[in-house]
């Protein structure tokens, strides 16, 4: 992707925090920037609780009012999405900006029939109505290969495979060919071949449409196939991005090379030992005072601890750390070649 | 042949074999193989019949007084063949009367359920609908109709009102707003947090949409079988009311209750007076909670699939 195509959303400084009464604030998301380009395909990936999915919530207006103080800029065309006012929020949701769930099965209603789902959308957006919208929606489920379509539209979600079901909210949500749609991760419900055919149903519609795809995931391999470039978060920070082919040929942060190097592969020598990255999602320090990485890593030096890491952009890659890997110390690609000898958990290397 | 061709057409194999369609239609499918509902579906058949059908099925009017001159206090005929269920203290039909009771029992419990059903349904859905304040308004005031007990609150009512069958609907009906009231805005509290909900939002649907399209119609299960419950408490109430004098104003009119009531003091000469009502009482308000009782359970989302 060129920097040439147009900045289609913006995001500045995004942090998310959760306040509940007697209890100690939670800040989700803590100053993400990342934007996206028209037609671009980004993906978000990290561990659970990383901020992924409050990210995208936070762009789509869908926290809730209460509890929850969102600060920062989310900049789509003219508009500040977090400033704007609620009817015209709802306006661009389904219409400019779309979005796919998880989990399918929960995110249709289970007592309402598919098509009247799908001509919902075209209703509110498309101001379609009667017999041209039960044709369009039968047209919409065929485009995302769901056979026999016009029957599928008195059938109930139950009736539906997960498969199918997702198929049928992706229809949904590209009902009114969205400029952006945001995928918080389509295929994790999924079985793993039915992953691979949702993946590549997504990538063949948002070429087809020029609709730029924020592919939310914990699954590198998902980001290897789809992605133009990638954010990694954690705890709720960006700590690297970079291009594709560079992350994954050269990455920098040790949580990146921990995340690459923890994918099981199955050229490995039998009972080798899966790498996991030691510790837990949970293990972070505050952002404000330290790497929040820093317990679980095991390129640590005094100075992750301390002060703040600061964010250092070169060329189209930045980074967020005082002591990234070197260049080819993480396995090029771990799908091929194992990775160096891992060092030992939780030591403190010496400077 | 692409992989999500051949993805998509095992699935619709696979699906075809499936049966079912809305919520509805399975519930049904279920119930009609469950032999204590179908029970429930006969004994509510019946009373329903009974009712509709009073002034072919009773030999006399219920004021009627075949037996008059013949009565004593002491001697009460009981069943015979030309009068099935025996006389009463004043010589009437018994049977006619208990006949005849059905319609009253059936009124006063459809009407009380639709009035207090559909204010409490409504008090419900705007509670769960807006939240808020609206919620808090409406909801305090459910806790204050619910810190009266029932049966008081009924008896207060058709007291202030005089002794007459609508003072014991409207009576009922009061009993029964609070519970539904609280029901539709529970289920709809819980139904707002769904992930459809949030998937609806994130199409743009408006709030009135997600609140009429997706959440009333998730959440009204459990009040169908509420509903089917009510009646059969309804019906034990009215025969509670009238029992106490509560019911309709002029005696001729039969009701289970006020029959129980008047016959207390022949119990030990003419038993089959007290046995012929309450059993009428007991099949009609045993037929919708059984089918009550089933019907929760074919509904349950848990049982689904």
């Amino acid at each position: 992707m060129t920097a040439a195509t147009a900045l289609l959303l913006d995001v500045r400084d995004l942090s998310v925090t959760f306040t509940r009464r007697d209890r100690r604030d939670v800040r989700a998301v803590d100053g993400v920037s990342f934007d996206v380009r028209q037609g671009e395909t980004v993906g978000l990936v990290g561990e659970s609780g990383s901020g992924k999915s409050v990210t995208a919530l936070a762009v789509m207006g869908l926290l809730p009012d209460r509890g929850v103080l969102v600060d920062g800029q989310v900049h789509f065309d003219d508009d500040d999405l977090l400033t704007l006012p609620r009817d015209r929020m709802r306006d661009i949701r389904g219409r400019d900006i779309a979005m796919v769930f998880q989990d399918p099965m929960s995110s249709l209603n289970p007592v309402v029939p598919i098509g009247v789902q799908v001509t919902e959308v075209l209703v509110r957006h498309r101001d379609m109505h009667g017999e041209a919208a039960r044709e369009e929606a039968a047209e919409l489920l065929r485009r995302v290969g769901i056979p026999d379509p016009v029957r599928r539209l008195k059938d109930y979600p139950h009736q539906l495979s997960g498969g199918m079901r997702q198929r049928a909210l992706i229809s949904m949500a590209l009902a009114c060919r969205p400029r952006l749609l945001i995928a918080d991760e389509p295929t994790t419900a999924l079985d793993v071949t039915i992953q691979a055919q949702i993946l590549e149903l997504l990538k063949e519609l948002v070429s087809d449409s020029g609709t730029a795809l924020v592919l939310i995931t914990h699954d590198l391999g998902v980001v290897a196939g789809l992605c133009d470039t990638v954010h990694v978060m954690y705890s709720g920070r960006v700590v690297e991005s970079a291009p594709r082919r560079e992350l994954f040929a050269d990455p920098r942060h040790p949580y990146t090379g921990g995340l690459l190097g923890s994918v099981p592969r199955l050229d490995s020598p039998r009972g080798e030992p899966l790498r996991p990255i030691p510790g837990s999602p949970t293990d972070t320090l505050p952002w404000a005072e330290a790497c929040a990485f820093a317990p679980r890593c095991a390129h640590r030096i005094g100075a992750c601890t301390g002060q703040p890491p600061p964010l250092e952009v070169t060329g189209d890659r930045s980074l967020r750390c005082v002591n990234p890997l070197a260049e080819g110390e993480a396995s090029p690609n771990p799908a091929v070649a194992p990775p160096a000898s891992v060092p030992p958990a939780l030591e403190e290397e010496p400077t | 042949m692409s992989l999500a061709e051949i993805e998509a057409e095992t699935e619709s194999k696979r699906v075809g074999e499936e049966t079912g369609g809305s919520l509805g239609r399975e519930a049904w499918k279920r119930l009609r193989r469950d032999p204590v509902a179908i029970i429930g579906f006969v004994l509510i058949a019946f009373f329903v019949l009974v009712a509709l059908f009073a002034p072919l099925l009773a030999p006399y009017a219920p004021d009627a007084q075949p037996g008059a001159g013949t009565i004593t206090p002491t001697n009460i005929p009981g069943p015979s063949a030309e009068h099935w269920f025996g006389l009463d203290e004043l010589g009437r039909d018994e049977f006619s009367r208990v006949v005849y009771g059905a319609r009253q029992s059936l009124l006063v419990g459809v009407v009380s359920l639709i009035l207090g059903m559909s204010l409490g349904l409504l008090m419900g859905f705007l509670a769960g609908a807006f939240g808020g304040k609206v919620d808090t308004v409406v909801m305090r005031l459910v806790d204050v109709m619910l810190a009266i007990p029932g049966l008081l609150l009924a008896i207060a009512i058709a007291a202030v009102m005089g002794p007459s069958l609508l003072s014991v609907m409207i009576a009922i009906a009061a009993i029964n707003v609070p519970i539904f009231a609280r029901l539709l805005r529970g289920q709809m509290l819980a139904q707002r947090e769904a992930d459809y909900v949030l998937a609806a939002q994130s199409l743009g649907v408006r709030r009135r949409s997600i609140m009429l399209g997706h959440v009333l119609p998730n959440s009204v299960s459990p009040v169908i079988v509420q509903g089917t419950l009510t009646l059969a408490t309804a019906i034990i109430e009215a025969a509670a009311l009238s029992f106490l004098g509560l019911g309709s104003a002029d005696p001729g009119v039969p009701e289970w209750g006020r029959m129980l009531a008047s016959t207390q003091r022949y119990l030990a000469s003419a038993p089959h007076l007290a046995f012929f009502p309450g059993t009428a009482i007991v099949i009609a308000a045993l037929g919708f909670t059984l089918l009550g009782e089933r019907l929760r359970e074919a509904l349950d989302p848990k049982y689904r699939r």
